[in-house]
């Protein structure tokens, strides 16, 4: 097992070299002069130039990237154009709100989605089950964006019963968790759904039935068990999604995350900071798809044993 | 007397077909689809772009839903129905040509990996794995925020970020396939490796590809919109859902109606196009073909 995690974090290192370079190579695609954007268009070309040489953008492309990977390893990410402070620490000083964001969404999503899909497996053709599978299709085709912009409308503007944006209390969070949640809720639902279908028709399904089992414990300890995996793979999967998704749900409900600072940077040509901001989402979604393949060991026993095998 | 034994050949299309028609929901998000796409097809004849959709006409803004305007005007005065109309061409056609081009590459990519399989698959899915680590929102924000706003960047941006999806899905189905008999019965024919791939292989691995196009396609277009909500995609006056929708924001508490038809608009689409990817999964499943 320890190989198995050592292999996937030295497969991770070589993702986020990967990322990077991409992201080192699309900066540098981007129209215009950095030097020039901080000093504006009144600026000299001398002082453009002086400007290029401080910040070392005037010498070849792998030069440049060997060095924000000389600083990046000591923990030094560069200076913000724009502002000046170490990007690293805007980094931390904003991540945490992303993250909560995120989280909070994958909770509720959870939380929501998983009971919502094994109710409708288990009364298959009900009312439950088609009032569900209609609320996840809905939820899985309204743009995140429109559902933020509706909840604003509704619970901020009219009923005044929440923040419509900042994030200055943890009820400011509540609109924006809920909006970001609905997507993956819908792919929880179904996704819980036809995976329970298919655990319930199992013959150690009727097995458990006939030994007598009470059929809350056939549904949670026997199907609801083995139907897990493929579903802790979508909590892993869209976590990574949710995380590129709170750059929208943050634009809408003007919360200080990484996705605000991520498009006013891309917008001010701000290098340091985007390649920093992308990297620290990828890594973070990377580690959460570690997270879940070890969790699979633990919920899967077949899974386990592979890994000790190898 | 012989009796004429008449066998009734039934390709893989009509088969595929057959199961797709019963079912509704699938159907459903066809004839949705179809609806969209001819309206989008015969929009000029709809609304006249220059008068109704860009032109502006102060004296009519923000007019509810009425007789004359359906679903009212915009701050401008510009009915909201003909912009939706005209953005249906939008964001379907660009949704269209992104997959397009991303089903290109990918399958091209996934299909070397998988036949070739050793050094190169490690080499090209290491690649993809990369990309794929990147979230396909996170991936098309920066492209579009590095090559500049355009329409042609947004379509570059949105191929990039699903490539890797196809590499995947052809690889997988391709590693099924190269190994079955009309495979080598074709290399022992003397067939090349290209022309294996792109006759025999590919045609092969249609189904999972025309079922990761739809689905990916309403992801597009979610994409797209998001895009021009945040003021790094199309850019207006262009009828785009996602635009209207990013002025429509500023009024939203006196006319949510300008946020409502678009966004009902960009809901539709989608929800026709995971109806119909699920169809044709389900029809395609040889688990299900009976």
């Amino acid at each position: 097992m320890s190989k198995y995690i050592l292999k996937r974090l030295g497969m991770m290192v070589l993702v986020v070299l990967g990322i990077s370079l991409i992201v080192f190579t699309i900066m540098n695609l981007t129209p215009g002069n950095a030097a020039q954007m901080i000093l504006g268009q009144s600026a000299s070309p001398e002082q453009v130039a002086k400007l290029e040489a401080e910040l070392g953008l005037d010498q070849p492309f792998f030069v440049r990237y060997f060095n924000f990977w000389k600083g990046a390893v000591q923990g030094d990410f560069g200076k913000s154009y724009q502002t000046s402070l170490p990007v690293f620490e805007e980094i931390l000083t904003r991540f945490p709100t992303t993250l909560k964001l995120a989280t909070a969404a994958m909770f509720i999503a959870t939380l929501i989605g998983v009971p919502v899909g094994v109710i409708s497996a288990v009364r298959q053709y009900s009312l439950v089950d088609g009032v569900s599978m209609v609320t996840a299709m809905l939820f899985a085709s309204i743009p995140s964006f429109v559902m933020g912009l509706l909840l604003q409308l509704e619970f901020a503007l009219n009923l005044r019963v929440l923040p419509a944006t900042g994030a200055a209390s943890w009820q400011s969070y509540i609109l924006p968790a809920v909006t970001l949640s609905t997507a993956t809720m819908a792919t929880l639902i179904r996704m819980t759904r036809s995976t329970m279908l298919e655990a319930i028709r199992q013959d150690y399904v009727r097995t458990a039935r006939a030994k007598g089992a009470a059929e809350r414990s056939v549904v949670l300890n026997h199907a609801l068990r083995n139907a897990l995996l493929p579903i802790v793979t979508v909590i892993g999967v869209d976590f990574g999604y949710l995380l590129g998704g709170t750059v929208v749900i943050e634009s809408v409900f003007s919360l200080p995350g990484l996705g605000t600072l991520l498009i006013t940077a891309i917008r001010m040509k701000d290098t340091p900071v985007v390649m920093a901001a992308v990297m620290f989402v990828t890594i973070a979604y990377s580690l959460v798809n570690l997270l879940v393949d070890i969790i699979y060991a633990f919920i899967d026993p077949r899974v386990k044993s592979q890994y000790a095998k190898g | 007397m012989k009796t004429k034994q008449t066998y009734k050949k039934r390709s893989q299309f009509s088969a595929v077909w057959r199961r797709l028609k019963k079912n509704k929901l699938a159907m459903l998000g066809l004839v949705i689809l179809t609806a969209m796409i001819l309206i989008a097809v015969c929009a000029d004849l709809l609304a006249d772009y220059d008068t109704a959709v860009i032109g502006q006409n102060m004296a009519e803004r923000l007019q509810g839903p009425s007789g004359s305007h359906w679903f009212g005007t915009d701050q401008f005065g510009r009915d909201v129905l003909a912009r939706i109309i005209h953005g249906s061409r939008l964001s379907l056609s660009l949704s269209i040509i992104a997959m397009t081009v991303a089903v290109a590459i990918g399958s091209c990519i996934g299909a070397v990996a998988g036949y070739y399989g050793g050094r190169v698959d490690d080499v090209l899915m290491r690649l993809m794995d990369i990309l794929l680590a990147i979230p396909p929102m996170l991936m098309s924000i920066s492209i579009v925020a590095a090559l500049g706003q355009s329409m042609v960047n947004l379509l570059i941006a949105l191929a990039i970020a699903y490539v890797p999806v196809f590499a995947r899905v052809i690889r997988s189905t391709i590693l099924s396939i190269k190994g079955q008999e009309f495979v080598e019965a074709a290399r022992a024919c003397g067939t090349g490796n290209a022309r294996i791939i792109l006759r025999h292989i590919i045609p092969n691995a249609i189904g999972p590809i025309i079922v990761e196009a739809t689905l990916t396609m309403g992801a597009a277009i979610l994409i797209i919109s998001s895009l021009s909500f945040m003021g790094l995609g199309i850019q207006p006056p262009a009828p785009e859902w996602g635009t209207m929708l990013y002025e429509g924001r500023d009024v939203i508490r006196n006319d949510p109606y300008l946020v409502i038809f678009p966004g009902a608009a960009i809901a539709l689409a989608v929800m026709s196009l995971n109806l119909l990817g699920d169809g044709l999964r389900d029809a395609l499943d040889p688990r299900l073909k009976n």
